[in-house]
């Protein structure tokens, strides 16, 4: 079961750099936003660093959004999921591993690239340890939020923009978790309370996630 | 109890002549509520604008409940499989949007005189705003699948996972400090509203909840009725290519 979890694993990884897309696209997308930012505010940097934290988060989960349409449809389009499920693996465990391979090969990267962004906009340098940490946490469950919605639109035809009406309210609290865990610490607030309730937030969606987009391919794919 | 009335030819047998009396029940509430609303007194603070509070209010109430209800409706039609859930619950949307919207709409007029603002983003609006996001989420997604079955499956494990929102809302006044003011109806030493307000509020707090009855039933008889009309054309056409 391991050996296999590992190889689909390694399969999704692997299609998601190949077939170009994903990451180049949401990579892409996150440095363009950014770009806009002061360009539809203004450059005072006085500005910029105030909303610096607030912004960052959020254009990271627009990011998050853009290949989630892509997560599931191939493999159910071309009956990949048929053969799976007579396999070993649980569909719970297939989901899990599916948002996992979108964490790590799309999600990861927008959160490596999340310090530099912060600090264009006016952020410290201190803050960029930080702030990694916060946005490998709040990736995560983006991906893993990410799939309920991609699961729940399967075959609907509508894909992108059900998704992100679907999915976006519940990237609300971890954008607030994020952005004040940085505002906190740009202004010296203990930052304890924030940090904890992201990887809260985090951990439950690891729970809860993958059962939500089991039974929502499950229902897909009778 | 709940699987013989899940026979949805029983379920309209029953209800359906109940029907126009929850109507005229929710009328006559309305006009008594609305009655008490206006002979009630000012508050001394606020003056006539504590009106608002009549509708804003039992329409607040109304926009949890009805989600409540849809995320029960949703796991009795995912569990048991009972269609008439998965209608009870997709006909159940529409007006608990609209009641979301109202209290929203109520308490932006309302705060405009009292607070100063239009809008505030405390934790109380900033929630229930999120609870209408969900219920045109919910409406979208049904809207988005073809396939009745597969759209009420999908749409049940949605509204499921809403859920949480509902003790985020309840609780939000607790939490965070709030323009809004904590719970006043419902508290473990009685409420502390003066009755001259907690009388009119009760009242149209009912007529608001059979007002969603009326509606409710209307829309799941509406519903079955599409239904029954969809089968019948598709084995007429059916018999017609078989000739």
């Amino acid at each position: 079961m391991l050996k296999a979890s590992l190889a689909l694993l390694k399969r999704d990884i692997g299609l998601s750099w190949s077939r170009g897309g994903g990451p180049i696209l949401a990579v892409g997308f996150y440095l363009t936003l950014m770009a806009m930012i002061p360009l539809s505010l203004g450059p005072e940097t006085q500005v910029l660093a105030r909303v610096a934290p607030g912004l960052t988060w959020l254009s990271l989960a627009l990011a998050s959004l853009l290949s989630l349409e892509r997560l599931f449809e191939r493999d159910y389009e071309d009956g990949l999921f048929d053969i799976l499920r007579g396999g070993k693996l649980p569909l719970e465990a297939i989901a899990l591993i599916k948002c996992l391979a979108q964490w790590i090969g799309t999600g990861l990267i927008l959160a490596l690239l999340t310090p530099m962004v912060m600090i264009i906009l006016g952020a410290p340098v201190e803050a960029a340890g930080l702030s990694l940490v916060a946005a490998v946490l709040g990736s995560l469950s983006f991906a893993l939020i990410g799939g309920v919605g991609a699961s729940l639109s399967l075959g609907s035809r509508k894909g992108g923009v059900l998704i992100a009406l679907l999915v976006l309210p519940f990237y609300v609290p971890p954008v607030i978790f994020g952005a004040g865990l940085m505002q906190a610490y740009l202004t010296g607030a203990p930052i304890t309370q924030a940090l904890g309730l992201l990887g809260a937030y985090s951990l439950f969606a690891l729970a809860l996630c993958p059962i939500a987009t089991g039974a929502a391919l499950r229902s897909a794919l009778n | 109890m709940i699987s013989w009335l899940a026979n949805p030819e029983r379920f309209s047998r029953i209800f359906t002549p109940i029907r126009p009396y929850v109507g005229v029940a929710a009328a006559l509430m309305f006009m008594w509520g609305l009655y008490l609303c206006f002979a009630s007194p000012e508050d001394y603070q606020q003056g006539d604008t504590v009106r608002i509070m009549y509708m804003h209010v039992p329409a607040a109430w109304m926009a949890m409940a009805v989600y409540l209800i849809m995320g029960i409706a949703s796991f009795f039609g995912l569990i048991w499989r009972h269609s008439l859930a998965d209608v009870a619950a997709k006909a159940a949307a529409p007006i608990g949007a609209a009641f979301t919207a109202l209290s929203l709409l109520t308490g932006s007029l309302w705060g405009r005189p009292m607070w100063g603002t239009w809008w505030e983003w405390d934790g109380r609006m900033t929630s229930v705003l999120v609870l209408f996001l969900f219920y045109i989420g919910y409406m979208a997604l049904h809207a988005a699948i073809e396939d009745e079955t597969r759209a009420a499956k999908s749409t049940a494990i949605l509204a499921m996972i809403g859920l949480v929102n509902l003790p985020v809302i309840k609780f939000s006044v607790d939490w965070w400090n709030t323009l809004h003011q904590g719970a006043s109806v419902v508290r473990a030493d009685g409420p502390s509203i003066a009755p001259d307000m907690l009388w009119p509020l009760l009242v149209m707090a009912l007529a608001f909840k059979l007002l969603f009855v009326w509606l409710w039933l209307l829309r799941i008889d509406t519903e079955l009725m599409a239904r029954r009309y969809r089968a019948l054309r598709a084995r007429l056409s059916f018999a017609e290519e078989g000739n």
